[in-house]
């Protein structure tokens, strides 16, 4: 790499709307940083869909490129419009666990199933932020939100290994604790052929961190590195032990027929079979 | 068949005349979810599309399916979905984003029985306001109203070329009776059919939505850098969440590209309605009552004037207006329990009355011989 | 007056029932007519009571549903039951007499065809029984050519079974004596 990094040259020159401590300034840097890594001098080989959230303002209006910032939970059914037209283009959707896992769960799984050739990063909060902290799907059980007020009397939802089970081709979580590995991954997401879902788990001081206790972003990140347990390790581990634990790592990475390859190939030969007629 | 339709008398279903119309239009894309009486539309492109290099995709509901539409038409697709009641419910909330960006898209809504699952195969005519007032907030809507299997074709063909002019969601509100109904129609000689493509914007433009005009569209990945959102904007894209005039330019922007062009969207049939007796406001599958009737009026003596909406929404204000000065009385029949009946009524504003003839369920239609009787009542209470 | 024919088709899902009510509207088109055809049927895929309605006209066609029909086709009893009032006085009925076994006494024209058990005897399957009534309705009402029907029956069904058809509509057309 001839040049040097400066998140700079893929934003636009705006100040960024995130709270201080906010995750989300953290994914975008690490983000640009893989981009950069990956040799683009710029963002025209992306178009970047998010829906709504705190989230969702990640690429919209921020990054200096195509961005459609979509009605809540409706990100990924757009990059599927985008991305059939385009398959040249990497499309990539960002969005937090309300929208992608909460009111955009069905999108987003059936985007897995289909292979679809687009990543997907999905900041973790744990709560829906920018509504001003009520409970997510992905909220810790016993958790006081603002729709919890006595704690959270539901089972929060293991988003990753959904992804894995619907069929993507990668899929990996880490925290913002871990920069370097969630940077790694966001590469090998972008350059995946198919779908790609990276679990970036985040905090959010403002709507729960504060509730969940912790004293700042700090206190929030020891936590982070504290419960968060490699992969490999949790097969040795209990339900119990497993309870409140992060469980990081690379899920899955592996070759199978992608949605534009299956969609393509089928065009071709009806057109074949058309001319042959 | 040959991925060319031959221009010449078909003898085809509705829903076909539709699909064939889109591929004339230039569609490529086609998102949809399976739903009666609406799905031969994308069976039959689900079929032709690939031959023509194009894409349908059957999608997890209708709220994806045009998100999908909304996402090809932004990567320079002309872009189509279909459905039916239920799931032009569902869709409420992407057309809502579609007027938002102007996003050109084309929504066929073959109507039947509602509200809810009501009855899946019966044909109606209750999405006349939904397809006006159906997703949130302030905006203007186009929607067609085709009354036969040729103009399944035509007016999908001109639903198209609307979207694109005015880069906005265009619906066909077409009903079951005409979607599944088979008649002769004739494809005329494609040097006959005008086809319209969205305005492209140069490549020193900056400015593309919000316009005095409509703005220019650009697809992504073209380099253009445009940031495109539901929230509400200015001219480049940039969101302004709280700012009054932005909101009120960009609405009234949305509104007046079809509000000002309203005389060159609207389009109907009518007859000789110089001063008739009777005037009829009719549009859809309801109309094909109206012909037979005027015969049967005038061997009763009453001679009968009727405007058939082609378009419903810009309504056809100055026309209904211009029937209800000539005739006695104006009698509205649909399958609902009364919508274009309002309309009717607000137009007209009192100046002769206005009678609804309302049928629903079963998909009946209402015959001649009820018109007639409706009629028959209506100038004995005016005389 | 201008000539104008409606035809109610009626039987149960499965028969072919629309498939018959669309091949006689693509040879109306065929011979130049103005055709309308609409059809009507339950929610469930079979089984369900099922109605295809043919206008075949020399001016264009307004109202498409047929109220008063010239012809009925009923290729079920309960078709019959339900559909016979809407006949003409001095229409034309036809039955498959296999499947329908009482008609009341009507002034119209009265056609049995044994149509199911012919298309199982000389096609060796009841499917082909629509077109055998196709057949016979072509031959009583002289309403389309059997050259624009048969081409219609060639563009309506798949390729390998053309043949049955086209035998099954000339049975048909056999089976009633002028």
């Amino acid at each position: 790499m001839t040049e040097a990094f400066t998140s700079r040259k893929y934003l636009r020159d705006m100040s960024l709307p995130f709270c201080v401590g906010c995750g989300c300034v953290t994914v975008i840097n690490h983000f640009l940083r893989a981009v950069h890594e990956l040799g683009h001098k710029d963002l025209s080989k992306f178009v970047f869909c998010s829906g709504i959230g705190c989230a969702g303002w990640i690429p919209s209006p921020y990054f200096k490129a195509d961005s459609i910032h979509t009605p809540h939970g409706r990100s990924i059914p757009v990059a599927t419009g985008v991305k059939l037209l385009r398959s040249d283009l990497n499309v990539v959707v960002f969005g937090g666990d309300g929208d992608i896992a909460g009111i955009g769960m069905g999108h987003l799984v059936h985007a897995a199933r289909r292979n679809l050739d687009i990543t997907v990063v999905m900041v973790n909060n744990m709560i829906y932020g920018m509504t001003g902290g009520q409970v997510a799907p992905t909220t810790p059980i016993g958790t006081k939100t603002t729709t919890t007020p006595y704690g959270s009397f539901e089972q929060p939802l293991d988003v990753t290994r959904l992804v894995v089970a619907a069929g993507a081709s990668f899929v990996a979580r880490w925290t913002t604790a871990h920069g370097e590995q969630l940077k790694e991954s966001l590469k090998k997401a972008v350059a995946t052929k198919g779908f790609a879902f990276v679990e970036a788990v985040s905090p959010c001081p403002t709507a729960f961190g504060r509730r969940a206790g912790f004293k700042d972003v700090a206190e929030t990140f020891r936590w982070y590195r504290d419960n968060s347990v490699p992969l490999e390790e949790t097969e040795k581990m209990t339900v119990e032990e497993l309870t409140s634990k992060i469980a990081v790592g690379e899920y899955v990475d592996r070759k199978i027929p992608t949605f534009t390859e299956t969609i393509f190939k089928t065009i071709r030969e009806a057109k074949k079979s058309e001319k042959t007629n | 068949m040959t991925s060319k339709i031959i221009p010449r008398t078909h003898f085809w279903q509705g829903n076909e005349a539709c699909a064939e119309a889109a591929i004339v239009s230039g569609c490529r894309f086609f998102a949809g979810y399976p739903i009666t009486p609406a799905s031969e539309i994308g069976e039959h492109l689900a079929w032709r599309l690939p031959q023509v290099g194009g894409i349908a995709v059957q999608m997890e509901d209708e709220i994806a399916s045009l998100g999908a539409v909304v996402g090809a038409s932004w990567a320079g697709a002309k872009a189509m979905t279909a459905t039916s009641g239920p799931g032009f419910s569902l869709m409420q909330e992407l057309i809502g984003y579609a007027f938002m960006t102007e996003t050109p898209c084309v929504v066929v809504d073959v109507q039947r029985t509602g509200p809810s699952t009501g009855q899946a195969t019966k044909g109606g005519q209750g999405d006349v306001m939904q397809a006006r007032w159906g997703t949130h907030g302030d905006y203007a809507s186009i929607a067609l109203s085709p009354n036969s299997v040729q103009e399944m074709f035509d007016l999908t063909i001109r639903a198209f070329n609307l979207a694109e002019t005015y880069r906005t969601p265009v619906v066909l509100l077409a009903d079951e009776i005409i979607a599944h109904m088979r008649e002769q129609i004739i494809i005329p000689q494609s040097d006959q059919i005008t086809i319209i493509n969205r305005k492209k914007p140069k490549p020193t433009d900056k400015a593309f939505f919000n316009g005095e005009d409509v703005a220019p569209m650009p697809s992504v990945g073209e380099g253009y850098n445009v940031p495109i959102t539901g929230s509400t904007h200015n001219e480049y894209g940039y969101r302004f969440t709280a700012d009054r005039a932005v909101h009120k330019q960009l609405v009234e922007s949305l509104i007046g590209k079809v509000r000002n062009n309203s005389e060159k969207i609207v389009d109907y049939e009518s007859n000789n309605f110089d001063d008739c007796d009777v005037g009829i406001v009719s549009f859809g599958c309801t109309s094909r009552a109206v012909y037979e009737t005027v015969d049967l009026a005038k061997k009763k003596g009453v001679t009968v004037g009727f405007v058939r909406l082609k378009t419903i929404w810009p309504f056809p204000e100055e026309a209904v207006r211009n029937i209800a000065k000539n005739a006695k009385v104006i009698i509205v029949p649909e399958l609902n329990m009364g919508e274009v009946f309002y309309e009717v009524e607000r137009v007209v504003h009192g100046y002769v009355p206005v009678i609804p003839l309302n049928k629903i369920g079963g998909g009946e239609m209402i015959t001649p011989e009820e018109l007639l009787a409706k009629i028959i009542e209506s100038v004995k209470k005016v005389d | 007056m201008k000539k104008r024919t409606e035809i109610r088709i009626t039987g149960l899902g499965g028969q072919g029932v629309v498939l018959a009510g669309k091949i006689l509207g693509k040879a109306g088109v065929y011979d130049e007519k103005h055709v309308v055809q609409t059809q009507s049927y339950g929610a469930e895929a079979r089984g369900s009571a099922a109605k295809s309605e043919v206008i075949i006209a020399d001016k264009k066609v307004g109202f498409p549903m047929v109220r008063k029909c010239d012809v009925l086709v009923a290729m079920s009893q309960t078709a019959l039951d339900k559909h016979l009032k809407d006949l003409k006085e001095d229409g034309t009925l036809l039955i498959d007499e296999n499947l329908v076994r009482e008609v009341p006494k009507i002034r119209a024209r009265v056609f049995k065809i044994p149509a199911t058990k012919m298309a199982e005897t000389e096609l060796k399957s009841k499917i082909y029984a629509n077109v055998v009534m196709l057949g016979a309705l072509t031959k009583t009402t002289g309403i389309v050519s059997q050259q624009a029907v048969e081409k219609a029956i060639t563009e309506s069904v798949p390729d390998k079974t053309q043949e049955n058809n086209i035998r099954g509509f000339r049975i048909g057309l056999e089976l009633v004596k002028q």
